[in-house]
C-alpha cells in the first residue's frame, strides 16, 4: 500500500515555498546544489521510512 | 603448455619445496578424491578442512610457499571463527591487531571520530588487522603439524596445472614440474587459483563484471614513533595525493597506507622509493621517521563467475569472485566458500548427499558474492563519485557528518564484511519458531554466546566430519538422532541465567530446537522436538528432494 502522502498536507504552502527560495538567495549554482543535497539528506533522515522515500523518488522522477 | 616454471612473485616463506613423488613415475595416472589448485589462504584452508574430515586432499601450487607482501590485512570475525573450528584461530587472533577508534577526514579537516564498541559475548573480535603472510603461515603451520600426525593432506610445490579435462565422472590434469609434466586424475577439482584463475581460463569460463578505473598505491611503513592504533580515512586528502587515503595499523609496528592515485599513472615512476616516501611523508608528517617495508600498486574489478562449478570442477575464493578491497571481502569471503564447500564435498564423496547439494554451493555462495559485490561497489561509488551529482551528494554527507550524528551512517569508507545469511537457500526449512530472533533464522550463521566459562560456537558444527547438530534450548530432545545416513550430535542447553543465549536463540519463544549444519549455519528451527519434521529438514539440508 502506498505510504507517501500525495494529498494536500501543508497549512501554508506559500510560506514554505518562499522559505525555500530565500534559503538559496545569494548562493552560486554550486552552493545551491550543495544546499539542495544537504536538504534532501536531512529530510530523508526525518522521513525514516525507505518505502516513503522510494515512492517519493519515483514520483519525482515522473 | 610445457612452458618453463617461472616465479610470478617473491616468497615470504618457503614452506613446501618441490620434491619428486611416486605419482610422477606411474604408467597410469593416479586418482585422487580431491585436488585443489592453489596454495593461497583459500586452498590451504579448504585442504585443512577436508583433511580434518578424513577426506584425502592434494594441493598443487606453482610456487613453493607463501607470497610476500601484506595484501589482505583485515580478517573478520566469521573467518576467524571458521579457523577456530579448524584449530588455528587463536594464533591468528593473538598476533592480530584489534582497533576500535576510527577517524574520518575530508580535505584538511577531521570531520568526526567513532568507536566501534563491539557487541559483547563473542570469543573473537569483529575483525583483526594482520598481514596476509602471517595469516597464511599460521594456517599452513597447523596443517603441516597435523600432516605429520596423519592428516591426509599433501601439498606439492612447483606443481603447475597446465591442462584440465573434465571426463564427466573425473577430471584429468596435466601437471608441470621441474622434472617435466605428469598426469593426475581427480574425482573433484577445486580451483582456488586466484582472480586470474588459469583453470577458469583453461575451461573457457567467463568472469564478468565492472572494471574500476582507478589504481591504489599501497605502502607498508614501520614507525617506532608513538603513532596511535587507529584507522584514519581521508576523502580528498589535502596532500593532493589522490581521491582517498587510508591508514591502518598492522602488527610489528607496521602501518598500511593506501593511496588512491587514479587510473592513468606511470607505475614504475610511482613505485620509485623516493616517490613513495614523498607521499608517505605528506601524509604522516615530514618529521616522522619511518622505514618503507613493502609497496605495490593494484587495480581492481568487481566480478564473478555465472556458476561456481562446472561439472567436476569447482571454484572458490577470488577464482570465483573478485571484489574491491573496501570492506575486506576478498580472503574473508574465500574462507566462507571453503566452509560452505568442505562438508558438502565430504557428503558427496561418502555417497550421502542428495542430488541438489552441490548446486546449493553455487546458490549460497553466489548469494554471498552478490552481497559482497553490492557492498564494495557502493563503497567505491562513495569514495570515488562517478558523476557530478554523485559528488555533490557525497560532499553533502561529509559536510553534514561533521556536526550531525544522523548523517554519519551515510559515510561509506568501506563496510566491513559480515557473515552471509543464506536467505532463500534450498537447504533451509521455513522458520517454525514463532517469536524467534531474526539473527538466528534459517540460513544464518550461529552467533557466539558465552557458555559455562567457554563459548557456544566451540560446541557447534563439525570440523571432523559432516555431522549435523541438534541444539535444544529449554525443551526436550533425544540423546541421539540420525536420518538419511547422516548422524547428528545433540547439544541440550538450559538458558537459565544466560541472558545472551536467550536473546540470540530464543527471543520471545519459550524454548527451541535448532538443526545446525556442519558449517554452523542454521538449517531449521522449531519450538519443540518433532522427529518427522527434523528428519525432513535434515533431508532437505543435504540436498535431497523432500
Amino acid at each position: 500500500m502506498a505510504k507517501l502522502i500525495i494529498t494536500r498536507n501543508l497549512p501554508s504552502p506559500d510560506d514554505v515555498y518562499a522559505q525555500l527560495i530565500a534559503a538559496h538567495e545569494g548562493l552560486s549554482k554550486d552552493e545551491s546544489d550543495a544546499l539542495n543535497a544537504r536538504l534532501i539528506l536531512v529530510l530523508f533522515n526525518h522521513i525514516g521510512d525507505p518505502q516513503v522515500i522510494d515512492e517519493a523518488l519515483k514520483l519525482a522522477r515522473g | 603448455m610445457n612452458a618453463p616454471l617461472v616465479d610470478r612473485y617473491t616468497l615470504a616463506y618457503r614452506a613446501y619445496p618441490y620434491a619428486r613423488v611416486p605419482d610422477q613415475d606411474r604408467d597410469t595416472p593416479v586418482r585422487h578424491p580431491v585436488v585443489i589448485v592453489g596454495g593461497g589462504p583459500v586452498g590451504v584452508a579448504l585442504a585443512l578442512d577436508l583433511g580434518l574430515k578424513g577426506v584425502r586432499a592434494l594441493v598443487l601450487d606453482d610456487h613453493e610457499g607463501i607470497g610476500m607482501g601484506s595484501r589482505a590485512i583485515c580478517f573478520a570475525k566469521r573467518p576467524l571463527e571458521i579457523l577456530d573450528r579448524l584449530g588455528c584461530g587463536d594464533k591468528v587472533v593473538e598476533k592480530g591487531v584489534v582497533w576500535n577508534l576510527g577517524k574520518v577526514f575530508h580535505r584538511d579537516e577531521k570531520i568526526y571520530e567513532f568507536n566501534l564498541l563491539p557487541e559483547e559475548g563473542h570469543k573473537y573480535p569483529a575483525f583483526i588487522n594482520l598481514q596476509q603472510p602471517y595469516f597464511e603461515k599460521f594456517v599452513l603451520d597447523h596443517l603441516q603439524a597435523l600432516s605429520e600426525r596423519g592428516l591426509p593432506v599433501e601439498i606439492r610445490g612447483r606443481n603447475r596445472v597446465d591442462a584440465v579435462e573434465d571426463k564427466g565422472d573425473h577430471v584429468v590434469l596435466t601437471v608441470m614440474t621441474p622434472d617435466g609434466a605428469y598426469t593426475l586424475e581427480a574425482d573433484w577439482l577445486v580451483a582456488c587459483d586466484g582472480a586470474a584463475s588459469p583453470v577458469r581460463g583453461m575451461l573457457g569460463l567467463g568472469f564478468e563484471g565492472e572494471v574500476f578505473k582507478d589504481s591504489f598505491l599501497i605502502a607498508d611503513v614501520r614507525m617506532k614513533a608513538d603513532f596511535p592504533t587507529e584507522r584514519w580515512f581521508w576523502f580528498d586528502p589535502p596532500s593532493g595525493a589522490g581521491a582517498s587515503q587510508l591508514l591502518h595499523k598492522q602488527p610489528d609496528d607496521v602501518w598500511r597506507i593506501d593511496f588512491q592515485i587514479g587510473w592513468d599513472v606511470d607505475r614504475a615512476e610511482e613505485l620509485k622509493e623516493a616517490n613513495v616516501r614523498r607521499r608517505v611523508a605528506q601524509m604522516i608528517g615530514e618529521d616522522v621517521e619511518f622505514e618503507l617495508v613493502w609497496s605495490s600498486i593494484y587495480t581492481f574489478q568487481c566480478r564473478r563467475m555465472t556458476r561456481f562449478h562446472q561439472g567436476r570442477v569447482i571454484f572458490a575464493g577470488d577464482a570465483a569472485h573478485q571484489v574491491s578491497p573496501f570492506g575486506a571481502r576478498g580472503a574473508n569471503s574465500g574462507l566462507q566458500d571453503t566452509d560452505n564447500l568442505a562438508w558438502k564435498l565430504k557428503l558427496i564423496l561418502d555417497g550421502k548427499a542428495g542430488p541438489r547439494l552441490l548446486e546449493s554451493y553455487d546458490i549460497e555462495r553466489i548469494h554471498g558474492a552478490n552481497e559482497n559485490i553490492l557492498n564494495s561497489t557502493r563503497s567505491t561509488d562513495f569514495i570515488t563519485p562517478k558523476s557530478e551529482i554523485s559528488r555533490v551528494f557525497r560532499d553533502a554527507v561529509l559536510h553534514l557528518a561533521q556536526h550531525h550524528d544522523f548523517a554519519r551512517p551515510f559515510v561509506n569508507s568501506g563496510r566491513l564484511s559480515v557473515p552471509c545469511t543464506y536467505d532463500g537457500s534450498p537447504l533451509n526449512t521455513p522458520d517454525a519458531l514463532p517469536g524467534g530472533p531474526e539473527r538466528t533464522r534459517p540460513g544464518s550463521p550461529c552467533p557466539d554466546v558465552p557458555l559455562d566459562g567457554g563459548f557456544l560456537l566451540n560446541r557447534l558444527g563439525d570440523a571432523k566430519g559432516a555431522r549435523f547438530q541438534i541444539l535444544s534450548l529449554d525443551t526436550d530432545a533425544p540423546a541421539q538422532f540420525s536420518a538419511h545416513g547422516v548422524d547428528c550430535t545433540v547439544e541440550r542447553l538450559d538458558t537459565t541465567g544466560n541472558d545472551l543465549l536467550r536473546e540470540r536463540y530464543l527471543g520471545a519463544a519459550p524454548g527451541a530446537v535448532y538443526l545446525i549444519r556442519p558449517d554452523q549455519h542454521v538449517a531449521a528451527r522449531w519450538e519443540h522436538w518433532d522427529e518427522r519434521a527434523v528428519s525432513e529438514a535434515l533431508g532437505r539440508a543435504i540436498g535431497m528432494e523432500v
